[in-house]
């Protein structure tokens, strides 16, 4: 048991082996294979349709893979609901943001918290202390978090009626609440004129050095990735085609192939 | 500084008391047979509506999926109550002498309306457990087909009368007049409408309660943000069909009478009809839309059946005007925020 402990605590963060993803006969991904340790910040980068997003799809547990293993601080994830690989330390953000719109900002926050409410259904209608506690714990966490964020006077706004930047700022935020220990970010810059890229880079930086994180994300700016990643993975079709750090990279023949073609057409 | 407690006190009673007193005046009329019969079954069917379309609400509303049963799980629970409230309280000729004192039925009668919820709640898995997967218009299928699952079922069980019905309901509740000479059926109707108007707040505030609407919003994000789509649903299918059955149960009592035929597709559109007028995913414009269609109900009775011309011609013109109901999502404070400080309804 102690053994097992030990392990677990010196697991890393993420574990990917051989993992492939068939859909039908397409093979999205192919024998992908990734370790990041604790307070690391990677990147994955692809041309388009190069099955980035369903690498994140499959550590977040919406899909199952068809071969090989994902391992959360040690846990393996398969069979697991997405909610529940959650709860082993995994938060993300989407490419579209996923905001819930007719939600206050608020609210948004509490709702994320709801894996670990603590509280039975009848406890909620019956109004218990234990409830009214959790609630108001909640609540106070929530406001704490948006004001560290500089988000609590939006507190009563409904997402749809903030600026796009900050959007995209509380969809991190939101997936921070989880208390992750593995944060993905999936195009956090789409979208983002350059002014709001430095704020995007600044606020990232700022969070790795922050919370106790480990942040992988897929960007397709490359200045993102240049200043934030130390180590970049490259897909393309689903194959590892090369990983390294970011200067590495971008000078990689087969990277430079995937992205601009053969110079010998 | 003095007068802060005062007003603290008023503000979180105020509700209390305006429920007190609006159900002792009704009962204190009915009692001095002030009201007439008619106007006093007016008014329980507003009580048994305005459950009906906050329950369903929770779901077509606020969970943003297309319930077209709820008139299914009324079933259930009228059916469930009437037989408990007959076998155990009334002489009967399918059942034969009650197996308890009728003098213990005024006691007992809330348990009755209650067990019938419960196993109403039960049904309700008849739709949540295919829920899982499927979604929208598939759903919406799905719930006519389960109510139609619980009325052939039951239009076929000839111990209870099948298609004919199944009676003796009056008995009872003469048996708790015997016992105690008070509107009994008044009262109930009115606490269990509050009760179910107060335990839907209270779930939809909560943060539980929220996953709900996070569901309606964005179901993936939700899952991936740590709701357990699948238990929420679970609990909200329940809740809903839950106390459609305890509607359905006081139904059955009020009128004396069930047959399965009134619970078919036409009486789950009725109550579809009540919440599209009110605003989805709002409980105030539920409990008004209920209210209002109670009455409209009974003004429009002289029409005789030109009155389902006239009522789906009403749906026609607000869909067109205001899509959103009458209330949209709003509910009555956010109106009129001022209200806040006279209410807190928790």
């Amino acid at each position: 048991m102690m053994a097992d402990t030990m392990k677990k605590k010196d697991a890393p963060v993420l574990e990917i082996c051989n993992m492939t993803q068939k859909f039908g006969g397409l093979t999205a991904l192919s024998d992908f294979n990734i370790t990041l340790g604790s307070k690391t910040m990677a990147g994955l980068i692809g041309p388009n349709g190069a099955g980035k997003t369903t690498v994140f799809n499959l550590v977040s547990g919406f899909y199952q893979p068809t071969q090989g293993q994902i391992r959360i601080g040690g846990c393996p994830t398969a069979g697991l609901k997405p909610h529940k690989v959650t709860a082993l330390g995994v938060a993300r953000t989407f490419q579209n943001i996923r905001l819930w719109n007719q939600m206050s900002v608020l609210d948004n926050i509490r709702v994320a918290q709801h894996g670990k409410l603590g509280y039975s259904f009848f406890q909620a209608i019956l109004r218990t202390d234990h409830y009214c506690e959790r609630e108001e714990q909640i609540k106070k966490e929530a406001y704490e978090l948006l004001s560290v964020f500089d988000l609590e006077k939006y507190a009563n706004e409904f997402p749809t009626n903030l600026p796009y930047g900050l959007q995209r700022k509380l969809e991190i935020v939101r997936a921070l609440s989880e208390k992750p220990k593995l944060l993905l970010l999936d195009e956090p810059a789409a979208g983002l004129n350059s002014v709001d890229v430095q704020e995007l880079i600044r606020l990232v930086r700022w969070i790795f050095e922050t919370f106790d994180v480990t942040i992988w994300m897929i960007e397709h700016h490359m200045d993102v990735m240049m200043e934030l990643c130390d180590e970049i993975k490259v897909i393309d079709f689903g194959q590892t085609i090369a990983e390294g750090s970011a200067e590495y990279v971008r000078n990689h023949p087969a990277v430079i192939t995937a992205y601009l073609g053969d110079d010998n057409l | 500084m003095r007068k802060t407690p005062v007003k603290s006190i008023l503000q979180r009673y105020s509700v209390h008391f305006i429920l007190v007193v609006l159900g002792a005046g009704i009962t204190y009329l009915a009692y001095q047979e002030a009201i007439g019969l008619y106007v006093l079954s007016v008014l329980m069917f507003m009580g048994v509506n305005i459950i009906l379309s906050t329950s369903l609400n929770l779901v077509n509303g606020n969970m943003g999926e297309f319930s077209c049963g709820h008139a299914g799980f009324m079933c259930v629970g009228a059916y469930v109550a009437s037989i408990l409230g007959v076998l155990l309280f009334a002489k009967d000729k399918i059942f034969g002498v009650p197996l308890l004192s009728p003098d213990l039925a005024v006691y007992c009668f809330p348990f009755i309306i209650i067990a019938g919820g419960i196993a109403a709640a039960f049904a309700g898995l008849l739709v949540a457990l295919p829920s899982y997967k499927t979604r929208g218009d598939y759903l919406a299928i799905i719930t006519i087909a389960a109510n139609y699952i619980i009325i052939s079922l039951i239009e076929n069980l000839g111990a209870i009368g099948g298609s004919r019905g199944f009676m003796g309901m009056k008995k009872v509740v003469n048996a708790m007049n015997d016992v105690v000479d008070l509107p009994w059926m008044v009262i109930w109707v009115f606490i269990f409408t509050v009760f179910t108007v107060w335990i839907l707040r209270r779930y939809n505030s909560s943060t539980f309660g929220k996953g709900v609407s996070a569901i309606c919003q964005d179901e993936v994000a939700a899952e991936i943000m740590s709701v357990d789509t699948n238990k929420v649903k679970t609990i909200t299918f329940m809740l809903s069909s839950g106390l459609a059955g305890i509607a359905g149960g006081l139904f059955a009592y009020i009128i004396g009478y069930v047959n399965p035929g009134s619970f078919n597709i036409l009486k789950s559109t009725e109550v579809m009809v009540m919440v599209y007028l009110g605003g989805m995913a709002s409980l105030s414009g539920a409990v008004m839309s209920a209210i209002f269609f109670t009455i409209l109900l009974e003004l429009l009775r002289p029409l005789q059946i030109i009155k389902w011309v006239i009522i789906p011609l009403v749906l026609i013109i607000v869909m067109q005007f205001r899509p959103e109901g009458i209330m949209g999502n709003r509910e009555l404070s956010d109106i009129f925020p001022k209200l806040k400080r006279f209410y807190r309804f928790k």
